[in-house]
């Protein structure tokens, strides 16, 4: 093969992965704006589904339930998430290390189904022997915590590996506090990853079903668990609606803090080049 | 605030409790339900609380275990097919993702380095929006009036509606298009940090690029494919959400089987002991899975 047509190939192969990843994607959002009531027949472009969607009461208690859920569970999990990950990074040589590195691995490769599983057996066991807690926004709670602190240590880890840990034993040189060295210091440095994992973990809590089905009580259905129970029903129409929302909310999100991602970085590379040409002079 | 402040204080004077927070929050939500599951499944249907277990002998406790769970696990028929069938959709899944993830991050590693981190962007996208929503669309592309179906009858490509939904066929493209980003993400990191000069050095060695490309890019990636392989063979064992949308009475997958004695029989013990044989049916994967991200990781550095 030449070089022209191995370019060729390569692109081609390129673009049909994304066509893949992309074609559902384009359809939801197409049909969503569709008239008919048959999800896969084109009649005539129309809001009709939005309109529906508003007066969906059920997807709408649902759809709060799951932000709320969302946000609380993301807060969690950096939270945990970074202690973790200063657990396994900074303290590299503890013992028990290997031991946490597996249960913190755990959860993200485990099937949904197992982790739902258990944590809902511990759930009944704890609740037999101290009558807490009820199942609902709590245990599901918990779930999504659990799973995020996994996702976001990870995240979080990645960016310690990055940072220059001499920053951390310059300021402490200065006279420093731990504490002040922690808010100076590694907390600016960390931020755009803290953020990132807040949005990752966030979007994962909104979209499970498994775990939230699993831990979930009477009265207690998140968005996905509507969504999942309409969808084994067959094809709706508000449900592309849905998708259409969530979907461009989503993407705006991701885009707009791989934007702030990338501006903190850059201001951050001018003022590492601005402090060393001061030394320098 | 002053209180706040000196309890900061003292966790970072403490490394105990850097360390001692995430242990006992894992503990408490991943070892301790996995050892419940375990004890569960080894009761009966009636006793799943720890003190029915015990009984006492002469003043000394004694533990009363029950196999009869895994027993009728492995002597029906149903259940070893089941476990059979999901390894085999998993494997297809995984060998499938790799065939198409593998020469995609090849050529990502290969374009232009001001627009990687865009490629990489679009492949991370789809990952952010809803899994549940993505099924689901596949679900309308794929039904017999779906989308697709009704786009090559109207271009008279076919005659009849091509039957691709709730069969082997949408449950293996599901499960494809949503782990094919786990199998690209760990290859795309490998092979981006591949030295060049090894093929320069082959080429100038009179080596062909293929076989250049299997003597030196494969073997030197090899951490990539085995994590990514993992990433995507484990979790796709014990998938439910994907089957039960776009999978048939015929396509047998264990998630689903646990789900149905837990949601439906109501069986605890059963979907537990159905738990722990799908544990010890990923654990030698997931043991892979560890020394390949070990190894990647030496590599980085």
């Amino acid at each position: 093969m030449s070089q022209a047509s191995n370019k060729v190939f390569a692109n081609g192969w390129m673009f049909a992965v994304y066509l893949f990843l992309y074609l559902p994607i384009v359809t939801l959002v197409v049909f969503s704006f569709n008239d008919s009531k048959l999800v896969t027949v084109w009649s005539h472009a129309s809001t009709r589904w939005y309109s529906a969607l508003m007066q969906d009461g059920d997807l709408i208690s649902a759809v709060s339930l799951s932000l709320k859920i969302a946000f609380l569970s993301a807060l969690m999990s950096v939270f945990f998430g970074t202690f973790t990950a200063f657990a396994l990074h900074r303290y590299s040589r503890f013992r028990g290390r290997t031991i946490l590195h597996s249960m913190a691995t755990t959860p993200l490769v485990m099937p949904d189904v197992i982790v739902g599983l258990s944590l809902l057996l511990m759930l009944v066991s704890l609740q037999q022997w101290l009558g807490y807690p009820e199942r609902g926004l709590f245990t599901i709670l918990l779930g999504h915590a659990l799973l995020g602190t996994a996702y976001a240590s990870v995240v979080v880890t990645s960016r310690l590996k990055e940072m220059d840990g001499r920053l951390d034993e310059a300021a402490m040189d200065l006279g420093a506090k731990p504490l002040q060295v922690f808010q100076l210091v590694t907390l600016p440095l960390l931020a755009p990853a803290l953020v990132s994992a807040f949005l990752l973990t966030f979007t994962l809590s909104f979209d499970d079903v498994v775990l939230s089905s699993f831990l979930s009580g009477p009265g207690f259905n998140t968005m996905p668990m509507v969504i999942f129970s309409r969808a084994r029903l067959g094809l709706n129409p508000t449900i592309n609606a849905v998708a259409t929302v969530t979907i461009t909310i989503v993407s705006i999100a991701v885009i707009a803090s791989s934007f702030y991602t990338s501006h903190v970085e850059r201001k951050r590379k001018r003022e590492t080049a601005l402090a060393y040409s001061d030394v320098n002079k | 605030m002053n209180k706040l402040t000196r309890f900061f204080q003292s966790l970072f004077q403490g490394n105990k409790l850097v360390i001692g927070i995430p242990y006992g929050w894992f503990i408490l939500l991943v070892a301790i339900p996995l050892m419940i599951v375990m004890k569960i499944s080894l009761s009966e249907m009636e006793s799943t609380s720890i003190s029915s277990m015990i009984s006492w002998t002469n003043g000394l406790p004694t533990l009363k275990l029950n196999f009869a769970n895994y027993q009728f696990i492995f002597s029906d028929s149903l259940y070893v097919k089941t476990f059979y069938s999901s390894l085999k959709y998993a494997l297809i899944t995984t060998l499938i993702c790799l065939a198409i993830g593998y020469p995609f991050a090849y050529f990502m590693a290969r374009a232009p380095k001001h627009i990687q981190p865009t490629l990489l962007m679009l492949i991370m996208l789809p990952f952010w929006t809803s899994f549940l929503l993505r099924i689901y669309a596949w679900k309308t592309l794929l039904v017999s009036n779906g989308v697709i179906n009704n786009v090559l009858l109207s271009l008279h490509v076919i005659k009849e509606p091509l039957a691709m939904m709730n069969n082997s066929f949408s449950l293996t493209i599901g499960m494809v298009y949503s782990y094919l980003p786990f199998m690209i993400l760990p290859l795309y990191a490998n092979l981006s940090k591949l030295d060049l000069r090894y093929l320069e050095a082959a080429a100038d060695l009179g080596t062909s690029p293929f076989k250049a490309f299997w003597l030196i890019t494969v073997p030197l990636s090899k951490a990539g494919i085995i994590a990514g392989s993992m990433l995507v063979f484990i979790p796709a064992v014990g998938e439910y959400v994907i089957p039960e949308l776009l999978g048939g009475p015929d396509t047998l997958m264990i998630g689903r089987v646990l789900w149905d004695e837990f949601f439906s029989n109501n069986d605890w013990p059963m979907a537990a002991a159905v738990a722990v044989v799908m544990i010890a049916l990923i654990l030698v994967p997931m043991a892979i899975l560890n020394s390949a991200e070990a190894s990647l990781e030496e590599g980085k550095s």
